[in-house]
């Protein structure tokens, strides 16, 4: 049985497809990325398998239980992590764990040790003591990750687990993730729209972009798809560029978005040269700076859609204001 | 729908410690009240006013509103606090754990009482201190249960602003517009025989005036209205605002 099951899973708010049809399967013990900008859906999708909103159409089974017909056995089989922390700031961290224990059905006794193991798996016990309002960022993410562990869940789902954080603490939050899916067998689903964290944590990916889902398979694959490095070239006349570029037999792909050029070739570094060679004067563009990158997700994003993640997010923005207004008037 | 009551029993927990540990927010809730308590209380000693058709000094008549005044400010906001756990995102924590609803909203609603009544009981001991007696101790157990009954239509009440308004900005115009109207319609600080006809008629609308009208035949023994009639809108107005606020609340969708 797989861990989830999704087929045709739709939301629609105010005439929106948040979630346009989705369909995956996560097996059990496996660590699932859901890839996408802002607004892309992601929160949508990860609120309906938590049984928070309800699904306009479509079905979702969470360890076998139905998501709209069994929703206090999916609760039960859940952890969850928001995307903003949802803690009680007047609460010790203990206290929180202790109440999410107890209303996850634990025993007084029960609670306390699993809640004394989950503060030790995240490195808080120091801090167990004291008010959530003292925490940093970083902490209150990690006491979170442990809240989420107290009534052992079979799946786990993180939502944008790093937002916010610093470098050193989104690492550290990575390690603990990757231990409690790789140590303890938690299946681990978890949205981002930072490529590098589903590169790095994810088994398989699920590219999502405008609430439907582009692509699904292991990073490696994704980025096999590209068939090779890319090249982002900036030039100052982009019309000459792209005749020119246009011409080279080894150029797979050619993007170009904002000045740049992103050209998609195998073997990077050997073809820097001969770009470098081409004429000035004959081609009638200069070449202003020259970059070379093995792909990474964002590229494979790139591919799927046209647009970086960044670019999408505005958009995105935009879609939403542009509806927000159609709907007041 | 099961009603689970170690759930219950946490989620009151956990109101009761926060409000131990908001020390501030107590005193600042208490301070209206308090300051009716004791100027008007001091300031109007001894002094007889027509139509408080009562033998007793004004701080008898007093009193009451002053602890209904109390009651009204703290449950409201207990009920509208979902707010503040919905700005904080804890409210989220709650809505997906394998607890029903109804028992969330018990949970809620004994934890504001009980928060409520010991704040009422803390300004009836303060005004026992400026000399205040009330009539017998059997009595004064029965004025706690309308007491409760103020309470929880008010937690209702509460609840039922929470799921209209949705977010904290709105919290202020609350307080502003619709908790202090009620307090001056009431029947708190004076008989509303005084009041103009048409005023006089909203305040027999306001649920408040019956759950003074109650607290004044039970605390000192005298009242304008008989005590069956207060009970019984007291009894019907908690259960309705109770029921249409649980209702809105476990529609609503975090």
């Amino acid at each position: 049985m797989p861990a989830i099951s999704v087929e045709n899973l739709t939301k629609v708010f105010n005439g929106l497809r948040a979630v346009d049809n989705i369909s995956f399967e996560v097996k059990e013990g496996e660590l699932f990325g859901l890839l996408g900008p802002n607004g892309a859906g992601k929160t949508t999708t990860l609120n309906m398998l938590a049984t928070l909103i309800r699904p306009t159409s479509g079905k979702a089974l969470i360890s076998g239980f139905d998501v709209l017909k069994e929703r206090e056995e999916v609760r039960r089989s859940i952890g969850m992590v928001f995307q903003e922390p949802a803690l009680d700031n007047y609460l010790t961290g203990r206290e929180n764990l202790e109440f999410h224990g107890i209303m996850y059905g634990l025993s007084r006794k029960e609670a306390k040790e699993r809640v004394k193991e989950a503060l030790k798996i995240v490195e808080l016990e120091e801090f167990a003591d004291k008010l959530v309002q003292t925490y940093s960022g970083g902490m209150k993410r990690r006491l979170e990750i442990a809240r989420a562990l107290v009534h052992q869940p079979k799946v786990l789902f993180l939502d944008e687990p790093t937002l916010g954080l610093d470098a050193q603490t989104r690492r550290r939050i990575w390690e603990y993730i990757k231990k409690l899916n790789k140590e303890k067998g938690v299946t681990i689903s978890l949205t981002t729209h930072y490529m590098e964290e589903a590169d790095f944590l994810a088994d398989r990916v699920a590219i999502i972009d405008f609430g439907k889902i582009v692509a699904l398979d292991t990073p490696e694959n994704l980025k096999n798809i590209l068939g090779g490095d890319v090249i982002s070239i900036e030039v100052d006349n982009w019309q000459n560029a792209k005749k020119v570029f246009e011409k080279l037999t080894w150029v797979k792909k050619i993007n170009h978005e904002n000045g740049i050029f992103y050209l998609q070739v195998e073997k990077g570094e050997e073809k820097i040269p001969l770009l470098i060679k081409i004429d000035e004067k004959e081609a009638g563009f200069k070449i202003k700076s020259i970059n070379l990158r093995k792909p990474t997700l964002e590229d494979v994003f790139l591919h799927f859609t046209g647009k970086t993640i960044r670019e999408r997010e505005a958009s995105q923005r935009e879609r939403f204001r542009e509806r927000a207004k159609r709907h007041r008037r | 729908m099961e009603i689970n009551f170690t759930a219950i029993y946490i989620l009151w927990l956990r109101e009761m410690k926060r409000f131990l540990r908001s020390w501030s927010r107590m005193v600042s809730m208490l301070m209206m009240p308090l300051f009716f308590l004791i100027f008007l209380g001091f300031g109007f000693k001894g002094a007889f006013f027509p139509g408080i058709g009562y033998t007793k000094d004004y701080l008898h008549f007093l009193v009451p509103g002053v602890i209904a005044m109390a009651l009204v400010s703290t449950s409201t906001i207990a009920g509208l606090s979902v707010l503040w756990d919905r700005e904080f995102g804890f409210l989220k924590e709650i809505m997906v754990a394998p607890v029903s609803r109804v028992s969330i909203i018990i949970g809620r609603i004994v934890g504001g009482i009980t928060t409520s009544i010991i704040q009422a009981i803390l300004i009836l001991i303060i005004s026992i201190g400026m000399g205040f007696s009330f009539l017998s101790f059997p009595s004064l157990l029965l004025a706690i249960l309308i007491m409760v009954l103020i309470s929880s239509g008010f937690i209702g009440l509460g609840l039922i602003f929470a799921s209209i308004i949705r977010d904290i900005q709105g919290f202020g115009l609350i307080t502003q517009l619709i908790i202090m109207p009620l307090i001056f319609l009431s029947g708190a600080f004076f008989p509303l025989k005084n009041l103009p006809k048409f005023l006089k008629y909203l305040s027999y609308l306001n649920p408040l005036t019956y759950g003074i009208e109650g607290l004044r035949r039970l605390l000192i023994g005298f009242s304008f209205l008989p005590f069956w009639l207060d009970f019984i809108v007291l009894l019907s107005f908690s259960f309705l605002s109770v029921i249409l606020g649980s209702y809105l609340f476990e529609k609503s969708e975090i």
